[in-house]
């Protein structure tokens, strides 16, 4: 982490080559909007299928600016209590409890409603936060419409408030990415607070690009052969479509092997790296590991 | 810079944009509007792509409001540049100069265009429209119809998707072109066609919404499969989660008085936390009927499809597909992954058509009622797609009223605009008093049905 961190990026170029230098390859608008989130300091929705590094967006931003990334995973069910801030009640009781039978009332509620009693929950430690972070809300969809509503007050003005201890003010502005999996459709007073960001794969040239960067050792020849492949499955219709890391973990697993092509046996042997679904494997046996062609040269 | 500063019109341009997106039913409010010229102030508007991107990320917030986003803006950009254009007196002439092309010229011409296609190199293939334009504008008359000249050049330059396999094999045309460049190919040729029609008559045609059909399902014979399926894996996505999605919504659960005396122990006796007994919703059991006839020939595409999802979320499911008799396609629902295999079977093996290929409703009730009658029962969920065109057959409500009334829920999707109900041979009235019908023929009413058919079954007990 730098001690001090770099000045905020003054155009578009900057946050292409400052993600860059991080390891993430961002697209065109990718690069644009989150140069204007820095700028403008406005929450950023981005969308997209499943593995197209959305998540991972928000660490290379992070680590770019050099700020400490405070992340939310949504989930089902998830309240207040989980994402904001909490009493810690057991701490309480043992203060009520190790108290003296003499002290009022109102000295043990002085007490008990301290910050020493409160356990800050994600949205809490990104607001208190004395260097600016980056705020990731993951998978914003899976929550219900009552959180999301909540969220509403907490990304506008960037405060919460505690009724036993005051306002919590925002000292510095976090940058904020809410990532969704298009599940559910997010409410319109949602979306009207950020910035829209839609990820899709990535072209074949990024994609090489990006496949290449993670794994510098694999040939030319076999990264384009393997980007060309994922293209392929990602046609198919697939339980679940591999995914950019997908693609730089079987990068890997090929050179672990030391393959120089990817011909129909290679890819039957590693398919299960990037296809995880029993049926999803039969599907793409059938059409894309016939097509490849079997090993050149040994004619057995 | 702010707005004030950059060129004199533009923010009433942006202005304007968003009441065109408005329009075509983007919801753009007044702080998007706000948003856009906030951005527009951190960005340099003169490279098109950024301003395009920094406007999108802004006004579209979705990724259906993207795409009417890109066509709205291509069109209103296009609109504003000519007017500006017209009044200055500026045109483009020079290249309407080119001197006719001999037919090695015109080869050249067809592999460079292949080429760019290609590559997918946009300036290129604009430049190239223009030539090819120029070219043929000599060569022939053009029609003066936009749509049948973008189609004759297409043809000349012997432009297809298909393999060519007489050409070389380094020739980007032996593997055959990609489809979307072609369509962005056709998009210049319509554009710069556009663009020198505008510069003859020296005035705009008038600027129409952008049609219906745009956004409707493709539904036409040769519909886009992969345009069908990215909206079926919507539907799957959502129907994966929706079950889920309803267990939040349930306020009102039942405390677990065990676990929360349990629980309290750590408390030193005091239910501090209260544990609730889980609900879990009760996944509906689905029945499906669709009609493959003639009659709806461009919708089973799409409805098989949606059976096709549906089989992949719904484990209890059992479909059936019906001309004049029904016929159980589960199985091959269930065993094959691939939609186009399962509409070939369908097609060869379902054997549903007997005689006239006419749909035959009343047959098809009764004998669904034989096959299925011990299995229905309350929780059970009942759909039929069709369009209820009896061709005059007798519409046999009766039995169809013992099904749905057996059944928990019956829900019918039909392919016609309600306008064409219940006109001809059409039924449906008779149909829908024992059940809810949607009309389903563009996405937004597809996804309606979806949010019908995932509400959760109420249910006694439990």
């Amino acid at each position: 982490m730098n001690a001090t961190p770099p000045p905020g990026p003054n155009s578009v170029a900057d946050v292409t080559a400052g993600l860059r230098e991080v390891g993430y390859l961002p697209g065109e608008s990718t690069a644009l909007v989150s140069y204007l989130a820095t700028k403008l300091g406005k929450p950023v929705l981005v969308e997209g299928p499943a593995g197209v590094g959305k998540t991972e967006l928000a660490k290379a931003l992070a680590s770019y600016l050099g700020r400490e990334l405070v992340r939310l995973q949504c989930y089902e069910g998830l309240d207040e209590a989980k994402a904001l801030y909490e009493w810690n009640y057991r701490k309480q009781l043992l203060r009520i409890q190790a108290e003296a039978t003499g002290t009022g009332w109102d000295a043990v509620q002085e007490d008990i409603f301290g910050e020493e009693f409160l356990l800050a929950r994600p949205l809490m430690t990104a607001i208190a936060s004395e260097e600016p972070v980056v705020l990731l809300i993951d998978e914003i969809d899976k929550t219900d419409q009552e959180f999301e509503a909540m969220l509403l007050e907490v990304l506008s003005d960037f405060q919460i408030s505690i009724p036993e201890l005051g306002r919590v003010e925002s000292r510095t502005h976090p940058i904020v990415l809410l990532t969704s999996n298009n599940s559910r459709e997010l409410t319109e007073a949602l979306k009207r607070r950020c910035l829209y960001l839609w990820l899709d794969y990535p072209s074949l040239e990024h994609e090489l690009e990006i496949v290449r960067l993670h794994a510098p050792d694999l040939s030319e020849t076999v990264a384009r052969r393997l980007v060309e492949v994922i293209g392929m499955v990602r046609e198919l219709d697939l339980k679940k479509p591999p995914s950019i890391a997908e693609s730089i973990d079987w990068a890997r697993a090929l050179l672990l092997l030391g393959a120089q092509d990817i011909d129909s046996d290679t890819f039957m042997e590693t398919m299960s790296v990037i296809v995880k679904h029993r049926t999803d494997m039969d599907v793409v046996a059938d059409r894309v590991g016939l097509k490849l062609g079997s090993p050149a040269g040994d004619v057995a | 810079m702010s707005p004030e500063d950059a060129s004199e019109g533009l923010p009433a341009r942006i202005l304007e944009l968003g009441e065109e997106l408005r329009r075509e039913g983007v919801a753009v409010g007044t702080s998007e509007i706000l948003d856009a010229f906030e951005v527009l102030r951190e960005i340099s508007w003169t490279s098109q792509e950024d301003f395009r991107e920094a406007l999108a990320a802004t006004l579209a917030k979705s990724q259906e409001d993207r795409r009417i986003f890109e066509l709205v803006f291509d069109r209103f950009f296009f609109r504003s540049v000519e007017i500006a254009a017209s009044r200055e007196g500026i045109r483009e002439g020079d290249l309407a100069e080119l001197d006719e092309l001999s037919e090695s010229e015109l080869d050249a011409l067809r592999a460079q265009i292949a080429a760019a296609m290609r590559d997918g190199d946009e300036g290129a293939m604009r430049d190239l429209a223009r030539m090819a334009i120029a070219a043929f504008a000599r060569r022939q008359e053009g029609s003066g119809v936009i749509g049948v000249d973008v189609q004759r050049i297409r043809r000349a330059l012997g432009l297809r998707a298909e393999p060519q396999p007489e050409l070389p094999v380094e020739d980007p045309r032996h593997e055959g072109l990609p489809r979307d460049a072609l369509r962005r190919f056709e998009a210049l040729l319509r554009r710069e066609l556009e663009r020198s029609q505008i510069e003859r008559t020296g005035n705009l045609p008038p600027s129409r919404p952008l049609g219906e059909l745009d956004r409707a399902l493709p539904s036409g014979p040769a519909a886009d499969l992969a345009a069908v399926h990215r909206v079926v894996t919507q539907l799957r996505r959502r129907l994966a989660t929706q079950g889920m999605q309803q267990r939040g919504h349930r306020r009102h659960a039942h405390v677990d008085v065990r676990r929360t005396m349990r629980a309290s122990l750590q408390t030193g006796g005091v239910p501090v936390e209260l544990k609730f007994r889980p609900r879990r919703p009760k996944r509906p059991e689905i029945y499906v009927l669709c009609d493959v006839s003639t009659s709806v020939t461009s919708a089973s595409v799409f409805f098989l499809s949606v059976l096709h999802a549906l089989h992949d979320t719904f484990r209890k499911m059992r479909s059936f597909v019906f001309i004049e008799r029904i016929s159980e396609v589960t199985d091959i629902f269930e065993h094959e992954r691939d939609f186009k295999v399962v509409s070939e079977r369908i097609s060869t093996d379902a054997g549903v058509a007997d005689i006239s290929g006419y749909t035959d409703y009343g047959r098809v009730w009764s004998e669904f009622l034989v096959q299925v009658e011990d299995e229905l029962h309350p929780r059970a969920t009942v759909i039929v797609l069709g369009d209820a065109r009896t061709n005059g057959r007798d519409p046999r409500a009766d039995i169809f009223a013992q099904i749905a009334s057996r059944a928990g829920r019956t829900f019918w999707l039909n392919p016609e605009p309600k306008l064409y109900w219940n006109y001809g041979d059409s039924v449906i009235a008779a149909y829908e008093e024992f059940c809810t019908a949607f009309e389903c023929w563009t996405t937004s009413q597809l996804e309606d049905f979806v949010r019908a058919l995932t509400r959760p079954v109420i249910s006694a007990g439990g």
